[in-house]
């Protein structure tokens, strides 16, 4: 009997942290009050970084800060939440955030599940290489040399399925692990879009050690993450991208995060309704 | 909903045999080196006491991610020993069956311990008082009764042996975790089911191992 009672009390605890989780997230909806929530990478320098001192830095984060203000959302209101990119479906979906910026590549797959405003970037699959190395000039060369990638993403299956299965490659948990073997010669290159390599290259700490090869891949188009249904937000988005785009912020803000790489990007994409 | 399995493109059944051979080896590995530990830390010279003491205290209380990158970053790319293995994903393996060895013959170790307590202390004396040496106390008669007694805190050990495997694909071994990171990447719109997917994976080979070594725990044990 004792242990029944125990059991049972453990059982009400457990479904009233159930129920307490349900309506913490339940009631927010994306924006608590005159706040809004909004989903970046906290992870990935150039795109969205989260700063030692707690600030946030990128190209992805100064698209989110435009947005959030043309939607009528100061600086100061916005409050930025980590989208890692498994979780970026649910985080929309439940409402956690109102929409998501962090090097969203827009897929069929992905668009059944939410909506995308934009795109507002067109980056390629790119390889990063040695400053001093030039013997990769073709997608052909990568079939004899040591690649890497992380772990299980659309790069890494790329490269296995279509472009050189042929080549080593090592997948690992992150970028910077995979930058630390590039340095000490154990890969030849690093392999993902050309958005994030050109965010690391152009780090204070790697500044000349590195280069793009500038082999175009691929096409990924970022969008901005929306709850699926939700024309009237992603409208609202798509015009805020459009002034973004005529008014020169887009080019400044590219010039900013990219610029020290010699990353040679492409003109922004035309915004698809 | 399950659709994703019937594509051709993951080759579900091959993950899931890199994860048993990984916990297979790794838990051969880990016996082997926890009882040489356990050795170390019962034996009567203070060197090994301390040693044993000292790296079981160490590795068991460091993350197993940061033993498994660094066994890649420290012995792999920087001092490039590739254990023998030729591409990425093969030297990934061996090193990540060796971060397992290295980190599970902790817990082996400090299960077999408590076997030892199990075993009353007037048979290691009756035995020295015959005059049978450290080495042969050891294996004659006290490992042999306390093995018997911790069938299942080893059994414990294997299945979170078993569960700690996905963490080598951060290191490149193509088990099961680095599928299941494939399939998050490409299947958006059935996340959950992937989950389901591969927990009951798991649930497939651990609640076996559990249910036969509880099975053999009660055939083992030594009646007292």
């Amino acid at each position: 009997m004792k242990l029944r009672s125990t059991s049972a009390a453990a059982a009400a605890a457990v479904v009233l942290a159930l129920t307490a989780t349900a309506c913490g997230t339940g009631s927010d909806s994306g924006s608590n009050g005159d706040k809004i929530n909004v989903g970046i990478k906290f992870d990935q320098p150039g795109l969205g970084l989260k700063t030692p001192d707690g600030k946030y830095a990128g190209f992805d984060v100064d698209v989110a800060r435009y947005v959030a203000k043309e939607l009528g959302f100061a600086e100061d209101k916005i409050n930025f939440k980590q989208a890692p990119s498994a979780e970026r479906e649910n985080l929309i979906k439940n409402g956690d955030v109102k929409f998501v910026v962090a090097s969203y590549s827009i897929n069929d797959k992905r668009k059944k599940e939410v909506d995308f405003a934009g795109p507002y970037f067109l980056a390629h699959q790119d390889l990063l290489v040695r400053a001093d190395d030039s013997s990769i000039t073709k997608v052909e060369d990568l079939n004899a040399k040591k690649l890497c990638s992380v772990t299980g993403s659309t790069s890494a299956q790329n490269v296995k399925d279509k472009l050189a299965p042929k080549a080593d490659l090592q997948q690992l948990g992150g970028y910077s692990e995979c930058l630390t073997g590039l340095e000490n010669k154990a890969v030849d290159a690093l392999t993902t879009d050309d958005s994030i390599l050109a965010g690391y290259a152009s780090q204070k700490e790697h500044a000349g050690k590195f280069k793009l090869a500038g082999l175009r891949m691929s096409d990924e188009k970022y969008g901005i993450g929306v709850k699926k249904g939700d024309d009237e937000l992603r409208g609202k988005i798509n015009k805020a991208l459009e002034k973004m785009v005529t008014d020169g912020t887009w080019e400044k803000l590219v010039k900013e995060h990219f610029g020290p790489s010699g990353y040679k990007y492409e003109p922004a994409p035309k915004v698809e309704n | 909903m399950f659709d994703f399995l019937d594509s051709g493109q993951y080759d579900l059944l091959g993950a899931f045999w890199v994860t048993a051979k990984l916990a297979l080896y790794s838990a051969i590995g880990s016996l082997i080196w926890g009882t040489a530990l356990v050795g170390m830390r019962v034996s009567p010279v203070p060197m090994m006491r301390a040693f044993g003491t000292a790296y079981v205290n160490l590795v068991r209380n460091t993350p197993l991610t940061v033993v498994l990158v660094a066994c890649s970053f420290v012995l792999n790319q920087t001092l490039r020993i590739t254990l023998g293995g030729g591409r990425s994903e093969e030297i990934g393996f061996r090193l990540a069956v060796l971060g397992l060895v290295l980190y599970t013959g902790t817990f082996v170790c400090e299960a077999l311990r408590s076997g030892i307590n199990t075993v009353p202390p007037g048979q290691a004396e009756a035995a020295r008082a015959l005059g049978l040496s450290f080495t042969q106390v050891l294996t004659l008669v006290v490992f042999p009764q306390a093995f018997r007694a911790v069938v299942t805190p080893l059994a414990n050990v294997l299945i979170a042996l078993t569960k700690n495997t996905t963490v080598a694909s951060a290191i490149s071994a193509a088990e099961a975790a680095l599928l299941m990171k494939e399939m998050v990447e490409n299947e958006a719109d059935a996340l959950f089911a992937v989950f389901a997917v591969f927990a009951f994976g798991f649930i497939l080979l651990t609640l076996p191992t559990g249910l036969f070594l509880g099975w053999a725990a009660k055939r083992l044990a030594v009646k007292r």
